[in-house]
């Protein structure tokens, strides 16, 4: 059962990665524009360095 | 989602307003926005932002795909108008938008705050989740205590932040002495986490702090799902909006510069060209031409108009400039004094009490008297508080109206999709349910059955010589019916004849000389015809007697089918027009229509549908016009069409967005089709509830049981939903 003093805060810490993550990507504007989004990543303009 | 009108979703990012003068002090960047209906890929994106960057003086310009839009930034001295050239050569259709008008989306906070919330639930809950699960497959003494002591840690932060809108708006019921659907659920989750943070300190086998997180959880959910829902349609709401820039030509000292209407003063003058719809109340100071009136009283026949005339806000002018003095704006116009006989009409409709109202009337006192009875029972036969309260906190997280919360936003998302998808944009949250109890449908005529475009009747009553006179004069012209006429004659194979000095005399005609002799196509007091009952242009040549030609106004595509579709289902079909009592009649013997009024003032629209009220009837109300306005927010229910006139749209609970007509009676199925499945959905609820609930009452229930109970008759409520689609 030692085990458990190990996995409970990796768990823990997985899940407040993910929150944190997704926290950020709101706060970003991320989800303003899916569909654009989505088609962006097919034209290879600013392939090289992103957009300044 | 993809080939339709503008369709909207969420926010544009930091589109401020427009400073809309010309000159500012200090010159700062605009912001311009472009509606582009007809983008649909990746290239699409690339070219657009391509030819925007490249013209001189715009800073950044990005496509946002979703919205169809383009956001601008730009050096103050450039206009939408200088960029809709270069996109429309590059291919692209494109619309100039008010930015003001959108600035309303722009941080769609709400939204980002529920989803916040939504996200925090969704995270605590699976972690407690898997402590949980272990402490149900074994899990005993010390390690038991443990993971409760852990799932007490993450469930209390995350509760009380995320069960917040439940908390706000069970207080505010509380606060006044009502009850709603939140009392019971704040109840639920508070009973739950108070029970299961005395039985961990005891170290107690049952604790519901992952149930009092998926019930938050889920209810989020709903709540989410009901925003989205309705901010997508306010969003496409609010783009219809702001296609109408609210922008006038002033004249100063004779010098025209181009400004916000709401900088417009009484006493200013205004140029509106022909086309142009007027801005303001006011009286025309020089200028002739003729005024379409039909989206203000109804009325197809275009009225003549020169120096003197009073004009008002929504009038188009059709064929000379105008200048006109003004004498009122704002809220002083025409416009907006409809707005005082829509608030009237518009109280009967407050008092409609949703479906979800009424379940929660039913449900929330129920489970606190069952509840309450549970623990009082359960105190009485073993005289130990704490058995009582476990199994009083075990029977409301069980009846914990999950599905309910989940019931009727579900449906609606997935009613509300399909009816987007076919052009209909549901603006009231219990639209829905109030059409699927339709039984009358009252129609507007001009603009909403017909396409308000005149179409030529008599063509074959000319001979080729005439025609092709008036087809040469009418082409000198923008006019509706000259514009009707050209089209008939051109599809007819006939060939202009060639006139000498054609001129239009802005509010009359068109006048030139064929073969030396004078030749005029206009209105009949110009021509010398006789005014009569049906729309009709006069084209006289030299001294031979003056000639008619007819017009009526022609069908909306779709209106046939619609009115068939709604007598085919028993529901009354009736018709009231502003307009003369002939041409309603005509158009009401092409529809079948039985029951028609003509001459109709906005008055005696909204009694007329109040009349119907009174009898018990559900009316549909569909109309576009600002004479429809109160009869609109009179109705049960109402449509109007997108190229209504913007109080007409404001007034109304749904918004047609194509210029088919024949949707509406489709979604009228729809309707009926989601409030069968939101009834179907309460009774899933109620049967799992008959089924836990004496469990729940006989001290049977345990943590794992309430979480199946919960999660499965969400699932099957969202999934019932979802056949909508």
């Amino acid at each position: 059962m030692e085990v458990l003093a190990y996995l409970i805060p990796i768990s823990l810490l997985l899940g407040g990665v993910g929150l944190v993550a997704f926290i950020y990507t709101v706060r970003s504007n991320q989800y303003d524009d899916p569909e654009g989004d989505a088609r962006r990543i097919l034209s290879d303009e600013w392939d090289d360095k992103p957009k300044p | 989602m993809t080939a339709q009108a503008p369709t909207g979703t969420a926010a544009c990012p930091g589109c401020l307003a427009a400073p809309a003068e010309p000159a500012r002090p200090v010159p700062q960047d605009v912001q311009i926005a472009l509606s582009l209906p007809g983008i649909h890929c990746s290239a699409c994106i690339a070219t657009v932002e391509r030819e925007l960057n490249a013209h001189p003086g715009v800073e950044d310009a990005r496509v946002n795909l979703t919205l169809k839009r383009a956001m601008i930034k730009a050096a103050p001295e450039i206009r939408a108008a200088d960029l809709i050239p270069v996109l429309e050569r590059a291919g692209y259709e494109a619309h100039e938008l008010d930015p003001g008008a959108l600035s309303a989306t722009q941080t769609d906070k709400a939204g980002r705050d529920l989803l916040m919330r939504l996200a925090v639930a969704g995270f605590a809950s699976m972690n407690v989740m898997l402590l949980s699960v272990s402490v149900w497959s074994g899990a005993t003494d010390a390690t038991r205590d443990l993971f409760h002591w852990i799932s007490a840690a993450i469930a209390l932060p995350a509760i009380a932040f995320s069960a917040q809108p439940f908390f706000v708006n069970a207080w505010s019921a509380l606060r006044v002495h009502r009850l709603n659907m939140d009392v019971p659920i704040v109840l639920a989750i508070l009973l739950a986490l108070v029970t299961s943070l005395w039985e961990t300190t005891l170290s107690g086998e049952h604790a519901y702090f992952d149930a009092a997180l998926t019930l938050t959880f889920f209810l989020l959910a709903g709540r989410y799902l009901d925003y989205r829902t309705r901010a997508v349609a306010r969003s496409a709401a609010e783009e219809l909006t702001a296609l109408e820039v609210p922008r006038a030509i002033r004249l100063v000292d004779g010098i025209e510069e181009e400004v916000n209407v709401s900088t417009l003063k009484v006493g200013d003058l205004v140029l509106v060209r022909p086309g142009g719809r007027m801005p303001v109340d006011g009286k025309i100071v020089s200028g002739q031409s003729e005024l379409d009136r039909s989206l203000l009283t109804g009325e197809t026949l275009p009225v003549f108009a020169q120096e003197g005339l009073a004009v008002s806000a929504g009038e188009v002018n059709l064929t000379g400039p105008l200048t006109i003095r003004v004498t009122a704006v704002g809220e002083d116009t025409s416009l907006h004094q409809m707005a005082d006989l829509v608030a009237i009409a518009e109280s009967g409709r407050s008092r409609y009490t949703s479906l979800a109202d009424k379940a929660a009337k039913l449900y929330a006192p129920g489970v606190h008297i069952l509840s309450a009875l549970s623990f009082l029972g359960w105190y009485i036969y073993s005289g130990d508080i704490r058995t009582a309260l476990n199994i009083a906190a075990a029977v409301l997280i069980i009846t914990c109206p999950c599905a309910l919360g989940l019931a009727v936003p579900a449906v609606t998302t997935a009613a509300s999709g399909r009816l987007f998808r076919s052009g209909m944009l549901i603006k009231h949250a219990t639209a829905l349910e109030r059409l699927a109890e339709v039984d009358t449908v009252v129609f507007d005529k001009t603009g909403t059955l017909t396409s308000g475009a005149p179409a030529l009747t008599n063509l074959g009553d000319h001979s080729r010589a005439d025609l092709e006179v008036a087809l040469a004069l009418a082409e000198a012209s923008s006019h509706p019916l000259s514009l009707a006429l050209a089209r008939a004659a051109r599809e007819a194979g006939i060939k202009p004849a060639t006139l000498r000095a054609v001129a239009e005399v802005p509010g009359f005609g068109t006048e030139g000389f064929y073969r030396d002799q004078r030749v005029r196509l206009g209105r009949a007091a110009w021509v010398g015809g006789e005014d009569g009952e049906q729309t009709a242009a006069w084209l006289v040549v030299g001294s031979q007697p003056p000639m008619r030609f007819t017009f009526v106004d022609s069908l909306r595509a779709g209106a046939a089918e619609a009115v068939a579709t709604f007598r085919a289902t028993g529901k009354e079909v009736i018709l009231i027009s502003g307009d003369t009592e002939g041409a309603v009649r005509a158009l009401a013997d092409e529809l079948g229509i039985e029951n028609w009024f003509a001459q109709a003032l906005p008055q005696e629209k909204a009694a007329k549908v109040q009349e119907l009220n009174a009898q018990g009837r559900r009316v549909l109300m569909v109309g576009d016009g600002l004479n429809d306005t109160a009869a609109l927010a009179a109705a049960h229910v109402s449509i109007s069409p997108a190229s209504a006139l913007d109080a007409a749209r404001v007034a109304s609970d749904i918004v047609l967005l194509g210029n088919d007509l024949s949707p509406i009676a489709d979604a009228c199925d729809t309707a009926i089709k989601a409030t069968k499945r939101i009834r179907e959905n309460f009774r899933i609820a109620t049967v799992y509830n008959v089924i836990a609930v004496p469990l729940a009452v006989a001290g049977l229930a345990t943590p794992l049981i309430a979480a199946l109970a919960m999660s499965t008759s969400s699932i099957t409520v969202s999934l019932n939903a979802l056949r909508l689609r």
